[in-house]
């Protein structure tokens, strides 16, 4: 009997391959995108881990100088015979690869890559002339460095005895001191040990997974989107699918088949399909993930400096996580259809519209939803703070837009048809609203991603243009030339003085104020800043008023953290408080700045000298030339502005690049749903155009109509998408950004972008209901007249 | 000593197991080699020998507090070089490491440090005396008079140590072979220091006093492939008289041993293979090892038929390179108090 069953139930699917096939890419497509993403995301996270693992980063509290970036060796040494057991850390760069030194000897157990550095001592190499780093990050260094592969090793990061890495950067001090777990019971303070270092907690250390955090939220928000858009087409078609063995399984009851039997075959049968599905989609995702991550990782990369491997691994975290969801997804699907089988009347009339029509009563229902939802968007964005609320707030705008499109596209249909009078406009409208019950769960699918690609290019745009304003306020010098030594910084400093070039020398140092940790500039203010500085606010003159030593200026992310506003007083140190006078925007900067003038630095850090000049010149070639051979300046120390720039602006471009490949993505994906829905209403439809066929309208004209109507519905969809779509990026820029960057972005309106991806929809859904229209075209007319012949 | 050269072997698995003693005064890798007949020069030789491949300062002590509890204390400071010589900063070849331990009748309290020889984190000088490894540190106007210094996240020490007798010099007047094939360390001890000072342990501090016990040793060369342990007793009789002996595990079941026997007033003979025996009684299972801490040890030239058992049979030492080491008492023939330290329990 199991077998009879089994094979009375799967031959529905030979009788219907699109459906089948609709099932099927239905998962694939939903698995795909999400576990591509999740793939992206996961090799990311693994490539932060072993950068911390490498770093020691939020591993250990680490000791940093209160001033400068240098820490010699004795104080090193002091601090170990006081009995505090620290482990050194010398920090540098080697072409593009940052060169980490450190001591494997005093290194904690398992830090980073000190294993493969005992390992190397233990096997008998005196002070090993070695570099310890990954296949990619090892071919990008000078050939004439021996580099070991490690490929536990982060990405851009190469390890090496601190003894060679001071020889490889000249240097002969350090960087930073570890601070190992287990100190002795008796050490005296750190303060009297270490006057000039500060203890760093390791939470405190800028996370760069917590910086990167954004752009995946991006991606896991699109992964989702479609996840969500594919489960829409997998509903619609197991929804379908039972509506078409209605009779099948009356007859099968009928036929002495009992209920728990049907119901435990029907869910294997279901189950095992959506495995193959869910299958094909992870192998779909793996390879989205495989084309996507150079790009991805060349963002994060440009970005935040974070460093992503470039290659991608088959890890559990993502497949398994992508597998489950579709399977959770489909069950959840598959238990309301069960659940209506299991109370189905053993002989109930076999009504295949029925579930149709019948939940055209649910649009009150979804519409009650929508205004509650949307109601508690408001409730949401008014009231609560924090990024779970900002979630919250667009959980719902986003569900709440898709259940209100039922209701707001009937209303506009009855409109239309209630302003027609010719006949077959009437019929069209009428059709057409009989059709968005069956539609509908396509046309929310459209919705939720044609507004998720509104809300992201507009915050991905609105950021670029900051960017590039941001980007010619502080790169408005055309040379930037950076020094080691104090010596070095007098000659710069003398050397362009003499030539009446203006320069605006840098110095800087971490330092804490308002318990956050923050960098403090002291700057020498000059036309420059006073013309292409731009603040979010401020007092009248700032710069004036900073020049005079009686204000600071901050940027946003720290005014925001710090709850500081123009006027307020910044504890500068514990016995200087200045007003505050401006606040600048510093986008996409994780750390808080403080910017003083060059005096009052002075007076606070008298050891200090500038290490970073910016230049004005009209010639910044020859100017280069010159710094090269009179000063002795490092090639490599001396960047000019347009090649900064160029990088910024490469970096935004290959955003752009990862966007755009997931718009296509998504509009794909719901086009499909369009497709799939259309196709399946196509054979039930035959009963309802056959009379309009027989009173005169041709079947050209009929398929005509029907990609006008797909057109036409994707236009509604579109623009009531619209905004949906901006209330989106307002969240975005306004809401989620600030609680999770510290920064606010101005929103502006990219009218022509939107016209792009509108007519993109349309195109999508006319590309979709293009074949169902072909083939209404040529259905036979013998097809339709047996429509009046057989009544069903 | 043996558990030395097993770690010295652990940490040299490849360059330096594949080759046997050459009988010359430099090894293959340039490192001198002990050579019979040697003359010391103090306090230089006190120092640091960064031409030879592996050195220790040993200090191990018997305690007692004033309500009787008994203590025992280990300090040692480890050199090993990478390559024979010195350099400055962090291109030297010098590797230290030290060890501390503290052991009660019922908990042992163990911790290790590491530095790199060239910066000035670790070292010995001769005089006045030095040896250091971050805050720990032994030292005085003369190797006589010493401070002790040392302690980990859950103990520490503070002592002072006053040598009673003159040093003693094993084997061949400080010339002592390892293994039949001839591997041999210059090797020498103070075993008269009259220790006292405080014990920092999670219950307070307790004052101590006792006697100590400090070996001095160097060599460049390890054990021989068919050696796997190790097993080491310095005794203190009641009388004044005190015994060094170790016994070398091979692995064909058999043992090389040596010993000195240490008048009170610090006249030395030492003895050859077989003169001293060590059979074990019993075994503690510690750590996961079974470990003999029970044991019998002969001297039949000097009546010595003794039976040394653990104050703390689990005084393990779990640290990098892992260990057995803690107080004994002696009874038999002659009592007292010594150490005992044992290797290769693996």
């Amino acid at each position: 009997m199991i077998r009879a069953c089994l094979h009375a139930l799967l031959s529905h699917w030979g009788r219907n391959p699109v459906q089948l096939f609709a099932y099927l890419a239905g998962l694939a497509l939903a698995t795909a995108l999400w576990s591509g993403v999740q793939a992206i995301n996961a090799e990311a996270r693994a490539s932060y881990d072993a950068a911390a693992a490498t770093l020691g980063d939020g591993q250990y509290d680490q000791l940093i100088p209160r001033q400068g970036n240098s820490i010699s060796r004795q104080d090193y040494i002091t601090l170990r015979r006081s009995g505090w057991l620290v482990s050194p850390l010398l920090d540098g760069s080697v072409g593009d690869v940052r060169v980490i030194g450190m001591d494997p000897v005093t290194a904690p157990a398992g830090f980073g890559a000190a294993q493969g550095l005992v390992g190397s001592a233990v096997t008998g190499v005196q002070n090993p002339q070695i570099l310890f780093a990954n296949a990619q990050t090892a071919a990008n260094l000078d050939p004439r460095i021996k580099v070991a592969i490690d490929d536990s090793i982060a990405p851009g990061i190469a390890v090496g005895d601190i003894g060679f890495v001071q020889t490889l950067l000249g240097r002969d001090d350090l960087s930073r001191l570890v601070l190992l777990p287990d100190q002795p019971l008796i050490q005296p303070a750190l303060d009297r040990a270490a006057p000039d270092l500060r203890r760093q907690a390791a939470q405190q250390v800028a996370d760069v997974g917590q910086l990167t955090n954004s752009f995946h939220l991006n991606l896991t928000a699109f992964g989702l989107l479609s996840f969500a858009v594919g489960l829409f087409i997998v509903h619609s078609t197991i929804g379908l699918a039972f509506e078409q063995r209605r009779g099948m399984m009356r007859t099968l009851r009928a036929l002495g088949v009992p209920l728990r039997l049907l119901i435990t075959l029907i869910s294997i049968e279901m189950m095992l399909l959506a495995t193959a599905g869910a299958v094909i989609g992870i192998v779909m995702g793996y390879f989205i993930a495989a084309v996507l991550l150079p790009d991805v990782a060349a963002t994060l990369r440009g970005l935040y400096g974070a460093q992503i491997s470039g290659t991608l691994e088959l890890r559990a975290s993502w497949w398994v996580s992508g597998f489950a969801l579709a399977l959770v997804g489909t069950s959840g699907a598959l238990a309301s259809r069960l659940w209506q089988i299991a109370r189905m009347p053993l002989l109930a009339s076999v009504k295949p519209r029925a579930w149709v029509v019948a939940t055209a009563s649910r649009f009150r229902v979804q519409s009650m939803g929508a205004v509650a939802l949307l109601l508690a968007a408001v409730g949401f964005a008014l009231l609560w703070q924090g990024l779970i609320a900002g979630f919250a707030l667009l959980g719902c705008l986003l569900i709440g837009a898709a259940l209100a499109l039922p209701a707001l596209a009937s209303g506009v249909l009855s409109l239309l048809q209630r302003r027609t009078t010719a006949p077959v406009w009437a019929w069209f409208w009428a059709d057409t609203r009989q059709q968005l019950p069956g539609l509908s769960l396509a046309l929310m699918a459209l919705l939720l991603a044609v507004s998720a690609n509104i809300g992201v290019s507009t915050m991905v745009s609105s950021f670029r243009l900051t960017f590039v304003a941001f980007l010619d306020q502080r790169l408005a010098p055309e040379l930037f030339v950076q020094v080691d030594t104090a010596q070095d910084s007098a000659r710069l400093e003398d050397f362009l003085t003499q030539r009446e070039i203006e320069i605006l020398p840098l110095m800087s140092t971490d330092t804490t104020i308002a318990d956050q940790t923050v960098e403090l500039y002291g700057v020498r203010v000059g036309p420059t800043y006073r013309d292409t500085w731009v603040f979010l606010d401020a007092n009248p003159e700032p710069w004036a008023r900073l020049a005079r030593g009686d204000a600071v200026i901050v940027n946003e992310q720290l005014a925001r953290r710090a709850d500081l506003w123009i006027g307020d007083l910044v504890d500068v140190t514990p016995t200087l408080s200045l007003p505050l006078a401006a606040v600048v925007g510093d986008y996409g900067n994780p750390q808080g700045q403080v910017i003083v003038s060059e005096q009052v630095f002075q007076a606070l850090y008298p050891d200090a000298f500038a290490s970073r000049f910016g230049v004005r010149t009209s010639a910044p070639a020859s100017l280069r030339a010159e710094l090269l051979t009179e000063i002795g300046i490092g090639d490599n120390a001396i960047v000019d502005q347009a090649a900064i720039k160029a990088l910024s602006l490469g970096v935004f471009e290959r955003t752009f690049v990862v966007t755009g490949a997931l718009n296509v993505l998504t509009l794909g994906v719901a086009s499909f749903a369009i497709l799939m829905s259309l196709l399946t209403l196509a054979d039930l439809r035959v009963p309802q155009l056959a009379p309009v066929w027989a009173l005169g309208l041709t079947r050209r004209h009929l398929g005509w109509l029907e990609l006008m109507r797909a057109v036409l519905l994707a236009l509604i969809v579109f623009l009531c998408a619209l905004p949906f779509g901006l209330a989106l990026a307002w969240v975005l820029l306004s809401v989620i950004n600030v609680e999770a960057f510290g920064w606010k972005l101005p929103m502006y309106v990219f009218p022509w972008e939107y016209l792009r991806l509108g007519s993109y929809a349309l195109i999508a859904a006319f590309l979709a209901a293009m074949w169902p229209a072909w083939r209404l075209m040529r259905t036979p007319p013998s097809t339709l007249l047996r429509v009046f012949a057989s009544e069903r | 000593m043996n558990a030395r050269i097993v770690i010295f072997l652990l940490l040299w698995p490849v360059s330096v197991a594949a080759q046997g003693f050459s009988g010359l005064g430099a090894d293959a890798d340039g490192f001198t080699t002990p050579l019979p007949g040697p003359v010391f020069s103090f306090p230089a030789d006190h120092g640091a020998h960064p031409e030879y491949r592996i050195e220790w300062w040993y200090l191990t002590a018997n305690l007692m507090s004033a309500d009787g509890t008994r203590y025992g204390l280990q300090w040692t400071l480890f050199r090993t070089a990478l390559a024979p010589g010195e350099a400055a900063g962090w291109q030297s070849p010098q590797v230290w490491f030290a060890h501390a331990a503290v052991t009660t009748p019922n908990r042992h309290f163990a911790t290790e440090r590491f530095a790199r020889g060239g910066i000035g984190q670790a070292g010995v000088t001769a005089q006045p005396f030095e040896a250091w490894i971050d805050e720990w540190a032994l030292k005085g106007a003369s190797f006589d008079k010493l401070n002790l210094r040392a302690g980990g996240s859950d103990f520490a020490y503070d002592m002072q140590l006053d040598a009673q007798g003159p040093l003693v010099f094993h084997g061949d007047g400080g010339f002592s072979v390892k293994s039949a094939g001839g591997q041999a360390s210059y090797y020498y001890s103070q075993p008269f220091f009259k220790i006292s000072g405080t014990l920092t342990l999670p219950g307070g501090d307790v004052a101590v006093t006792g006697h100590a016990w400090l070996d001095r040793e160097w060599s460049s060369q390890p054990l021989s492939d068919a050696q796997t342990g190790w097993d080491w007793f310095s005794l203190s009789f009641l009388g004044g008289a005190k015994m060094m002996g170790f016994q070398l595990r091979q692995t064909d079941g058999t043992v090389y041993s040596a010993s000195t026997w240490i008048a009170a007033d610090g006249t030395t003979t030492a003895y050859p293979d077989g003169a001293f025996t060590a059979a074990p009684l019993d075994t503690t299972k510690t750590a996961g090892r079974t470990v003999p801490t029970r044991w019998r040890v002969t001297l039949p030239d000097r009546d010595v038929d003794v039976t040394v058992a653990a104050l703390n049979p689990d005084a393990w030492m779990a640290l990098s390179i892992p260990y057995w080491e803690g107080p004994v008492d002696i009874s038999g023939s002659h009592t007292g108090q010594g150490y005992l330290e044992m290797t290769g329990y693996d």
